[in-house]
């Protein structure tokens, strides 16, 4: 009796996330999120991508979420579970769903699956994620112009080569401007733990630094500083109502055009397994308003914006030197290589700190 | 000297709601009673703490929303695992699970939200005395119940009669019952001060530590105070050490990583917990030469009537 019970519990719930659907002739849409879609963060971010293209081709799709999927075998029911329910196309937006959205794709040959941030691909799975070092280098020039004391604090989630770049690129940036700029560097060892990274911000402001860049979720570090007095960045989402005299801007996913166009190339038929890794010229992210800082400030980062954009900038433009005093080999032609970027495990020169496991 | 004082109040915000919390399973735990819940209900918690200070635009009653919401996360538990002899184990763990999604939907409304958070004591002439000035005199109500609490505990168990009838049915609940003791509501009561505590701490955080709501802000904590109360076998004084040990190496690692002293951050966030654990288990070994835990805990009662 209880068992007969839960298995009813299970099946209610599972009906009350994947709401049936009954237009036959439109096209299913699935999406598995990592966290809810209040996080104000990653998933939230994924939540608006999925609003725009309902804006966009809501005559034409229909859409379902699985919301709190934690990374694992959960996953694989999950991503099941949309595929049964008739979804043709399943987007899954966590690192973790790699391995369980490989499995299911190897299983439902005609269905396709995009998977957000991993690296293995299959004739029915994709792959996309965006070039956020781009933004790094923006945000190094803004906090290079905008610090006093010429500390910046910066607040790492995990020693990983997206976030090592993200480092690096913010430093080459800070160095243009001025040459002796210092970093603090503080690992959280977690995306997720708004009082650690609230404690992580107090400690580097504490020592010095007067502008404060995350890469951990929530908007506790921009809070912190804005109680200071001092500056900081927002991180995947706005967070200027967090921090209204100190946001100066926000590396901003926005995953929409990019669920529009591969919708829309499911609808025509014409949907094939790719490798997107788009930046600030395909949009797959865009800065925040340029806030809190004066206008030949604002002009220099609208500028370098741009010249990323128009291909014309590169921040890991040749001779990056490491911290061993050496030139890093340049297997790109004039930039380092995308390889060279996505597998990023060194520290720059000018950062007084040793990369951790290194 | 101004880092030494900016690193103590830091220390002592990341304490609070460890201490609070464990205060609370403590007493839970000496009536023998082990409640693994403690996440669920600070996260609870918070979310209706921060619901009623958002609602009211006061931190107290939001604190009294908290309260009153992690006590009635522990009378779901003391229902299943008191009164109807569930495993209190898997009681424990579901409440958790329970409380998370439950916080996410009362939360879901708040998330993005804003309030000004609790205020600090500011005493004029004594609040401005360098380096103990705003330690002393320049902290919020929590940090001071939280000190408050932790002794009122210790007075109850160590110099009350009814501290010793508590103690008395942790440790042998059939001899307490035979001399006529109403165990299992004395357990009830013991289960609800511990809620009542996890929810205050779990309110602690986005009416005073992080003043926003985001589902999940808990991260953990409620975890690390059960594993407080073990580690100090069960003592007040020691639950004390151990919480501010815990909030002052996680403050300090921290530091250490800024000052870029070069010891992997990965062996820096773990410092905390390794750092707790032994000198914990060294100051239960120099002093009593074993465990101390309530004989009863976990164990199911049912009267014979």
């Amino acid at each position: 009796m209880r068992k007969s019970l839960l298995a009813l519990a299970a099946g209610l719930l599972l009906a009350g996330s994947v709401s049936a659907a009954s237009a036959a002739d439109k096209l299913k849409v699935g999406f598995i999120y990592l966290g809810p879609v209040g996080d104000l963060g990653w998933t939230y971010q994924h939540e608006q991508g999925r609003l725009a293209l309902v804006k966009e081709l809501g005559d034409k799709i229909e859409t379902t979420t699985l919301e709190n999927v934690p990374e694992g075998p959960d996953a694989e029911r999950a991503i099941e579970q949309l595929v049964r329910a008739g979804n043709k196309l399943i987007f899954t937006t966590s690192f973790g769903y790699m391995d369980p959205t490989l499995k299911v794709a190897k299983k439902y040959p005609n269905v396709h699956f995009e998977h957000a941030t991993g690296y293995k691909r299959d004739k029915n799975m994709s792959t996309y994620s965006a070039k956020w070092y781009q933004g790094r280098y923006i945000q190094g020039l803004i906090a290079a112009k905008m610090s006093k004391s010429g500390v910046l604090g910066y607040i790492g989630s995990f020693p990983i080569p997206e976030v090592v770049s993200g480092i690096n690129a913010t430093i080459v940036a800070a160095q243009t401007i001025n040459p002796n700029i210092k970093v603090k560097i503080i690992w959280a060892n977690t995306w997720f733990d708004p009082g650690k990274e609230a404690d992580a911000a107090k400690a580097l402001i504490d020592q010095g630094a007067d502008v404060i860049m995350q890469h951990t979720d929530s908007p506790a570090a921009m809070q912190i500083a804005s109680e200071r007095g001092k500056l900081a960045f927002g991180q995947d989402s706005e967070m200027i109502k967090f921090g209204p005299k100190t946001q100066l801007t926000s590396i901003l996913d926005t995953w929409g055009p990019y669920y529009i166009e591969r919708v829309k190339a499911e609808l025509a038929g014409t949907w094939k397994s790719e490798d997107t890794w788009g930046g600030l010229d395909s949009h797959m992210f865009a800065m925040a308003p340029y806030t809190n800082m004066p206008d030949d400030v604002k002009k220099m980062a609208e500028d370098a914006q741009a010249a990323i954009t128009a291909g014309k900038l590169h921040p890991f433009k040749c001779p990056i030197v490491g911290q061993d005093g050496k030139e890093v080999e340049c297997k790109g032609g004039a930039n380092l290589a995308d390889g060279q970027i996505l597998g990023m495990n060194f520290y720059v020169k000018g950062i007084d700190d040793k990369l951790p496991g290194k | 000297m101004e880092l030494v004082e900016a690193i103590i109040l830091a220390v002592l915000a990341a304490s609070t709601p460890l201490l609070i919390a464990a205060t609370g399973e403590l007493v839970t735990e000496r009536s023998g009673v082990l409640n693994l819940g403690v996440e669920g209900m600070m996260i609870v918690g918070a979310a209706c703490g921060f619901a009623g200070a958002w609602l009211t635009g006061s931190i107290f009653i939001g604190a009294l929303f908290g309260i009153v919401a992690g006590t009635l996360m522990s009378l779901i538990f003391a229902l299943m695992a008191l009164g109807l002899a569930v495993n209190q184990v898997a009681t424990g763990l579901a409440l958790t699970i329970l409380g998370i999604g439950l916080s996410g939907l009362i939360g879901a409304g708040f998330v993005g939200e804003r309030i000004t958070p609790a205020v600090h004591l500011a005493i004029p002439g004594l609040t401005g005395i360098p380096l103990i000035g705003r330690v002393l005199f320049g902290e919020d109500a929590f940090v001071y119940f939280s000190i408050a609490l932790i002794i009122g505990v210790w007075w109850f168990l160590y110099r009350t009669r009814a501290g010793l009838i508590l103690r008395a049915c942790g440790d042998n609940h059939v001899s307490a019952h035979a001399l006529g003791y109403p165990v299992l509501r004395i357990r009830t009561f013991a289960v609800m001060f511990g809620g009542a505590c996890a929810g205050l701490a779990g309110a602690y955080l986005p009416l005073a530590y992080t003043p926003f709501f985001i589902p999940g802000m808990t991260a953990g904590r409620g975890w690390i105070a059960l594993a407080l109360v073990v580690f100090s076998s069960w003592r007040p004084g020691r639950l004390v050490v151990g919480a501010y040990l815990f909030g002052a190496v996680t403050i300090l690692q921290l530091h250490a990583q800024g000052w870029g002293v070069g010891i992997p951050s990965q062996f820096m966030s773990a410092l905390p917990y390794l750092a707790t654990v032994i000198v914990l288990v060294l100051l239960s070994r120099a002093r009593t030469g074993g465990s101390t835990a309530p004989a009863a805990l976990g164990t199911v009662f049912v009267p014979d009537r």
